[in-house]
């Protein structure tokens, strides 16, 4: 028996450290208000604060002829969104972000199921490897790294050329519109290197809400007599859809705001980012490159409005 | 008359693990059937291999005379209740029970109609709209059932249904559950681990213990006369006399079962001498720890019997016939 055994009722710990912990243990709310105090004044001022600001700008418009901004409140600036020649670059990235979102969803999630379902142990570590480790080299890199595979002299032609399937290749570029002169310079390039490198942030929501699947339910679903089709449509989609809607959320608003794959990989012609770049800097508009920058946050909140009225939460 | 269920030499292996290892079993229609075993004896494992979630590595399996290996739960008329009841949680309760309708075509009105009547049958009307989260384990409990239920199916598999209830809850559903079962009809086969559920509510009880059957037979046989050693230890709360304990008492040196309820105590001088060890009020008897012949052993006194001293040295008695000998085989 040691002597602490005696009382009941231990000493307070020495110092001003042990007086914080007996503070903190009284008052709870005391530590919470401290711990969350600063990750909400930085996102609070200086996150939501200078997006706010910056939405502001797309409420005022640039006298044309000085070049100067015009601070009065105005919706001139939006309506030239609606201008064509703005208006295909909306059409052109939404399109865009919604294709490589459906591929991303279509190709991540086999691998997802089969990272919660199947595999184990190093398998499963190998799974997290393979997923994060394109995550850890310079996205300029890899994508100078995908511009080189895709040109025209680069390695996907020459295995086309070796297997004697050239003339897939040139099918594929000779499509109106999607093709090119090289895959490099096309808008299916462009898709390629998207999906590559948004898919883990596809992978991982979706891995994430596979893994709180219980597999009864599956066996309980083939117990009633679904069959596999049924049971993925009818019980594994539904509840594995909110960690899907969250990789889309991902793969749709990165895609929406990206500006260096379409400028390095691609045809010529702009995405809502490169249009945001170019109105900010070279042209100094920036209440353009605002009403710009508000599109993808509208279209994401109509996005998630659509899929909250679907359902898609409704397993949360 | 076909067996609902018959297992000829069933073997399932997981590598070098035999879960279940040749299996004989015939399950008569209408049987309220347990399957009895401590974890990983394979009672869960034969029962999946009825449901089809297992296919067995050996040995063939009949479900009302059909051969049943190689066709997937899907195609099985046999349902099963889960040990934590696989309730779907974006689905209300209604939808929940009319599932097996819906993936069967059924359409909406017939479907949601006998969803109904089966929530009616386990005493849960009117919760339809309700999600699983919303409900206590018992209510889900009976979700499950009627959830299985409403496809009529030939054979309901119930994994450990009762697990997860509490006493006063499990004792309840036992007495629904079999009144059901005499109402419907239906085969039941029912796991559980519980040697007093399994004893009470089954018609015919099998005695699992690394991957076969030690013994089948009725809950009575199964109490009363044990073949071996396993089955006396698993099931019930008997004295398991070593045969040289047995000898010591006066006996064959035999391995023995020995119930506390055929113990008496005797006036001194006569019968077995005896020290008492300890005593437990268990309300309608008195248990008592008593050391006799080397070995501990449990003597259950009616409740109007004076309770010896602690410590105190006693005699007892036992009719002949009590001792009950048997096999030595695990």
């Amino acid at each position: 028996m040691t002597s602490a055994a005696t009382t009941s009722i231990l000493p307070r710990r020495g110092g001003f450290f042990g007086a914080l912990s007996d503070a903190f243990w009284r008052r709870p709310k005391l530590l919470l208000f401290l711990m969350l105090t600063p990750p909400l004044l930085w996102l609070g001022i200086i996150y939501i604060g200078s997006l706010l600001a910056l939405l502001l700008q797309s409420f005022f418009s640039v006298d044309e002829f000085s070049g100067l901004i015009n601070y009065e409140f105005t919706l001139a600036t939006y309506a030239e969104l609606l201008r064509p020649a703005n208006f295909d670059i909306i059409l052109r990235t939404v399109i865009m972000a919604a294709a490589v979102t459906l591929f991303s969803a279509a190709i991540g999630f086999p691998i997802a199921y089969y990272a919660a379902r199947y595999a184990k142990g190093k398998w499963k570590a190998i799974f997290y490897l393979g997923i994060m480790l394109p995550l850890w080299s310079s996205y300029l890199v890899k994508i100078y790294a995908w511009k080189l595979i895709l040109a025209k002299e680069g390695i996907l032609t020459w295995i086309f050329a070796k297997l004697h399937l050239l003339w897939l290749l040139d099918g594929i570029l000779a499509l109106p519109v999607i093709g090119g002169n090289s895959l490099s310079i096309s808008y299916i390039g462009t898709f390629l290197v998207f999906v590559y490198i948004w898919l883990p942030y596809m992978i991982l929501p979706t891995q994430a809400a596979l893994e709180r699947v219980p597999g009864n339910l599956l066996e309980a679903s083939s117990d009633l007599g679904a069959t596999p089709r049924q049971t993925f449509r009818t019980v594994l989609l539904p509840l594995a859809l909110p960690g899907i809607i969250a990789g889309s959320i991902f793969t749709f608003s990165l895609t929406l705001g990206d500006y260096i794959i379409p400028q390095i990989i691609g045809s010529s012609r702009l995405f809502i980012g490169q249009a945001v770049y170019s109105q900010q800097g070279t042209a100094g508009n920036v209440p353009l490159a605002a009403a710009f920058s508000v599109v993808p946050i509208v279209i994401m909140a109509i996005y998630l409005w659509i899929a909250k009225r679907q359902g898609a939460f409704d397993a949360l | 008359m076909t067996a609902a269920v018959e297992f000829q030499n069933v073997s399932r292996h997981f590598g070098q693990v035999r879960a279940v290892d040749g299996v004989n079993l015939t399950i008569a229609p209408g049987e309220f059937f347990a399957m009895l075993g401590p974890s990983g004896s394979g009672k869960t494992t034969c029962l999946r291999l009825i449901a089809g979630f297992e296919q067995p590595t050996g040995g063939h399996i009949e479900i009302f005379g059909e051969t049943a290996e190689g066709v997937p739960p899907y195609r099985r008329n046999v349902n099963t209740v889960f040990q934590d009841y696989a309730l779907f949680p974006h689905l209300n309760i209604l939808d929940n029970v009319a599932y097996g309708l819906m993936v069967k075509g059924v359409d909406k009105a017939t479907r949601y109609r006998e969803a109904e009547a089966a929530l009616e049958l386990v005493k849960l009307p009117g919760y339809g709209a309700r999600r699983p989260g919303q409900l206590s384990g018992g209510q889900r409990q009976r979700v499950a059932l009627a959830r299985a239920l409403v496809n009529k199916p030939r054979v309901l598999l119930l994994d450990e249904p009762l697990g997860a209830l509490d006493l006063k809850l499990r004792e309840q559903m036992q007495e629904e559950l079999k009144s059901l079962q005499r109402a419907l009809g239906i085969t039941f086969v029912f796991v559980t681990h519980d040697q007093g559920e399994a004893l009470s509510m089954a018609d015919r009880v099998a005695v699992f213990n690394n991957g076969n059957i030690v013994q089948e037979g009725t809950p009575e046989e199964i109490y009363k006369q044990p073949k071996v050693r396993f089955v006396a230890d698993f099931v019930g709360s008997s004295n398991v006399l070593a045969p040289d304990v047995m000898k010591r008492l006066g006996g064959e040196a035999r391995w023995a079962s020995l119930r506390p309820e055929a113990i008496r105590l005797k006036p001194t001088g006569e019968g077995v001498p005896a020290k008492v060890l300890q005593a437990s009020f268990l309300g309608a008897s008195n248990r008592l720890l008593v050391e006799a012949g080397g070995a501990k052993l449990h003597v259950m006194l009616p409740a109007d019997q004076a309770v010896p001293a602690i410590g105190s040295d006693i005699a007892l008695g036992w009719g002949l016939a009590d001792a009950h000998y048997m096999d030595d085989a695990a």
